[in-house]
């Protein structure tokens, strides 16, 4: 029977052109769901370019990707863990029925982890790449082997890690969205389905970075030698 | 605790803190892991373990932190669909890209492949 | 089931007229509003599109072109394309009659989210203004396909304002995908379960799922050729060890989906048409239902057949070839389907079915040419010629536009609550019919003898195909500016429409024409299979639909 009928007044958050909460909750998920499908086939399309590229010109993408210094990309992926061990505790805090400045802190911690993803990525890595001369198209200067194919390595790190650091801006932006919301007393463990379908998508554009360092850091190995 | 409404479906089962702070700790040693064995020569294996770990530390964030795990039979094929999909987008470009120098030889299939065993 | 409510439109509020103004209209979340905002917007676009044709059929009446330069007539058929594919053909059916009746016919209120479909059809504005402003201030030249290195390095046009329209409306189209798969999912009425659905809902599905998953892919292809095209260096560069190949092969794991997004609404209609005017149920509903989803799959392995003569590798050619050939079984298994319903039947010949049978007939007839082409040997020769032209025209046109027509027609009684005049729209669809194949078969015909496509000028022999396929056009635009005129006409003139004015199974005709903005006061329990039709039906029926009768 409808919300209507059964309640006699509507829950909170409840949408009209549902029956039933559950039936809101489970399209909300599944729309989320669908979303982050679309989401792997938009960063697919470089990751195939990608595949291709690397197969191609092994050896190029190897000596671009010792351009990059692992430890950066080693701490950004630390610091976005913790970003999603953050924003699932929010949702759970949600789910059990903390005071709403619990939920509040968790969900600044999450941005505050991802503002220092941001903060690291341009300080130390764009901006020192700016620097010595590696950002094709406004200040290459490279000089050393294998030019072309460390020019195409290169733009694929600056397209891949920059839509991916648009994608963690419009996170933030989700997040500021949430942290007002709570404020407002809007979730409660029957009602926290922005949080969760939010989460999701956090937890998406991590999976991204965790692809992301692994393929553009760590190819061909940092052995000597390699 | 989990919690159920009469209304069906699933409002959200409970996982419990410590199962997010032991999932944490296996993404940090997942991440420490794949950064340390990039600095072992192991030739070609240096790319398909690094991909392994990266595979498990997907897996653990989708099935835990992403509840895949309580979810509905739906939600995983509707997962499963995208990467299928992006499978079928790398593996028929490349299926192009890197036989284009495959020879057509009259009989036999003495083929040369010089890129494909560049892959790993 | 329901009975039919046969309370007159007038007197009754509906979504039309709950609430007035412009802001009532503009800030809607009611999925019946929307859809009329696609209609026009979308009605608008075909139109424009449709401009840069009829001046390309003009000039092509005399072979070194009568009116344009060359660089001119690149522009044409390169804004033609375009806005014909992007703003007019893929959200066609799907934003105009699926946004309008998806709701409907599953037994909801309105989709799962409403707000995100208000903000697709703002994404699609959006992104045909960027096209428009693009066309006006002088087009693009490179083709509807964007190839590099010409898009990306040499090309003097506004390549990135035009990419970015398209990518903004490929937004809009992800959206309304997402939207129609969760509706469908999750909101159908108690007792509908997904084999008593109609075939438009099947066949929505199935392009629902082309639209989230292929989409993206032009969405970002575009992104990079843009970046390409601005920073002056890329992917797609051979300077650099890029591929141009790479482009077309993002390009198409899209674009070649995307036709597919094209045709199964239309195939949807199709079925919902047939057994209408046969007042019969379909014959093998399971088929055409997994046919739709079959075409949807299939359709994401087939890409490289648009590649053939581009140096991509014999051995990806054999795979593609093999695979488009197995892409053409479902669509024969449903036109087989759609004959077989039709035998027996009690068919009657108002201007839906018109249309329905012009589809059967003409999709055929593009659909098999397409085997032509996908087989490798015969594409060397035909591929770049105006056969290929013809070809994906007999689908497009043939097919979709006159499915979305026919479709337009069956369901302007419940969208508008009145009915528009039969006679004039049968003689629009025969005017549209005889253009149509009057314009497109002669260029098969010139494809065979090696006319190529897109070029500006022609070997004299050509001429007399080329000016038959002109005054074809000229009948063709004709035939499409009458119903423009008796369907506005209908608005304000027509008769009042009863909920079921042609006395057809569907959840959609048990409500009042035009319908209440929620849709159902009480939710239906449905207990029938689709297309219920009772088989012992008298031969004829009186053909003025809405006429009170038993």
């Amino acid at each position: 029977m409808s919300e209507l009928a059964a309640h006699g007044t509507h829950p909170p958050g409840f949408a009209h052109q549902f029956e039933t909460v559950g039936q809101q909750r489970e399209a909300g998920r599944l729309g989320m769901w669908v979303f982050l499908v679309t989401e792997i086939l938009f960063f697919g399309g470089m990751f195939a370019s990608y595949t291709i590229y690397r197969a191609l010109h092994y050896e190029s993408f190897v000596t671009g990707s010792h351009l990059l210094e692992v430890k950066f990309g080693a701490t950004n992926t630390y610091v976005l863990i913790c970003s999603s061990l953050t924003m699932a505790l929010a949702i759970r805090s949600a789910q059990t029925g903390k005071r709403k400045g619990q939920i509040i802190l968790w969900l600044i911690l999450t941005m505050i982890f991802g503002a220092l993803f941001l903060g690291l990525k341009l300080r130390f890595e764009w901006y020192r790449d700016y620097v010595d001369g590696i950002v094709p198209g406004i200040n290459w200067a490279y000089n050393g082997p294998h030019a072309p194919g460390v020019q195409m390595f290169m733009c694929f790190y600056f397209f891949m890690t920059g839509l991916h650091a648009l994608h963690m801006v419009a996170g933030l932006g989700v997040l500021t969205v949430l942290v007002i919301m709570t404020a407002r007393n809007k979730f409660s463990p029957e009602y926290y389905a922005p949080l969760e379908i939010s989460g999701l998508y956090w937890h998406f554009v991590d999976i991204v970075w965790i692809f992301l360092f692994a393929l553009l850091y760590l190819i061909g190995g940092r052995y000597p030698g390699s | 605790m989990s919690e159920h409404t009469e209304q069906g479906g699933n409002a959200g089962h409970v996982v419990p803190v410590s199962t997010y702070v032991l999932v944490f700790f296996a993404l940090m040693a997942g991440t420490a892991l794949t950064t340390g064995v990039a600095y072992i020569d192991l030739g070609r294996w240096n790319t398909v373990v690094a991909l392994a770990i990266a595979v498990t530390k997907m897996m653990l964030v989708v099935l835990f932190f992403m509840h895949a795990k309580y979810a509905t039979g739906l939600t995983r094929i509707v997962i499963l669909a995208g990467f299928f999909w992006l499978g079928i987008m790398i593996t028929l470009s490349c299926s192009d890209e890197l036989t284009r120098t495959w020879e057509i030889v009259p009989k036999g299939w003495n083929v040369i492949v010089p890129f494909v065993s560049r892959l790993f | 089931m329901s009975t039919a409510q046969a309370v007159p439109a007038e007197s009754s509020v509906n979504y039309l007229n709950a609430n007035y103004g412009i802001k009532s209209w503009l800030l809607t979340f009611d999925h019946k509003r929307i859809g009329l905002l696609y209609l026009a917007s979308i009605t608008l676009m075909f139109f424009v599109g449709g401009v840069p044709a009829v001046l390309m059929r003009l000039h092509l009446i005399e072979p070194q072109g009568a009116l344009f330069e060359p660089e001119t007539y690149n522009k044409l058929f390169s804004t033609h394309g375009i806005i014909m594919v992007f703003f007019f053909l893929v959200p066609s059916i799907p934003a105009t009659l699926g946004n309008f009746l998806i709701p409907l016919m599953i037994g909801a209120r309105d989709v799962a989210f409403p707000k995100l479909n208000l903000m697709s059809w703002y994404l699609f504005i959006i992104g045909a203004l960027f096209a428009l402003y693009a066309t006006l201030s002088g087009g693009v030249d490179t083709g509807w396909t964007f190839y590099p290195p010409y898009s990306s390095s040499y090309s003097q046009t506004h390549v990135v304002a035009v990419a970015l329209g398209v990518f903004i409306a490929g937004f809009s189209s992800i959206l309304t995908g997402l939207n129609f798969i969760v509706t469908i999912h999750k909101m159908r009425a108690p007792g509908l379960t997904w084999f008593r659905l109609p075939l438009f809902i099947w066949a929505m599905y199935a392009t629902s799922l082309i639209f989230v998953l292929g989409t993206p892919v032009i969405a970002v292809t575009l992104l990079l050729l843009g970046a390409e095209r601005i920073l002056h260096v890329g992917i797609f560069d051979p300077a650099v060890g890029g591929d141009p190949l790479l482009f077309q092969h993002l390009f198409w794991f899209y674009s070649h989906p995307a036709v597919y997004i094209m045709i199964l609404p239309g195939m949807g209609v199709v079925s919902e048409l047939v057994t209408a005017f046969s007042r019969k149920k379909i014959f093998g509903y399971s088929f055409v239902a997994f046919s739709s989803l079959s075409i949807a799959v299939i359709s994401f392995v087939v890409w490289g057949h648009h590649m053939f003569v581009t140096g991509q590798s014999v051995y990806a050619g054999l795979v593609f070839s093999v695979l488009s050939f197995l892409v053409a079984i479902p669509s024969a298994i449903k036109v087989f389907n759609w004959t077989a319903t039709l035998y027996r039947g009690s068919i009657s010949y108002e201007a839906p079915m018109l249309y329905a049978l012009g589809f059967i007939g003409l999709f055929t007839i593009g659909g098999l040419t397409g085997l032509f082409l996908a087989s490798l040997a015969t594409d060397v020769h035909l591929n770049g010629t105006y056969f290929i032209v013809a070809h994906f025209h007999y689908v497009m046109v043939g097919g979709a536009v006159m499915a979305y027509l026919g479709g337009i027609h069956y369901w302007w009684p419940k969208i508008t609550g009145r009915l528009y005049p039969d006679l004039w729209a049968r003689i629009a669809a025969a005017i549209i019919f005889i253009g149509f194949n009057l314009t497109f078969f002669p260029q098969f015909v010139l494809g065979y003898l090696g006319m190529p496509r897109r070029y500006a000028v022609y070997p004299a022999e050509f001429q007399v195909l080329n000016v038959m396929s002109s005054a074809g056009a000229s009948i063709l635009g004709i035939g499409y500016l009458i119903p423009l005129i008796y369907l506005t006409w209908s608005m304000r003139y027509g008769p009042v429409a009863s909920s079921n004015p042609w006395r057809a199974k569907g959840l959609e005709w048990t409500i009042p024409s035009p319908p209440p903005t929620e849709n159902f006061t009480e939710i239906p329990i449905v207990t029938e299979e689709a297309y219920n039709y009772p088989v012992a039906e008298p031969r004829k029926y009186p053909s003025a639909p809405g006429v009170a009768r038993v």
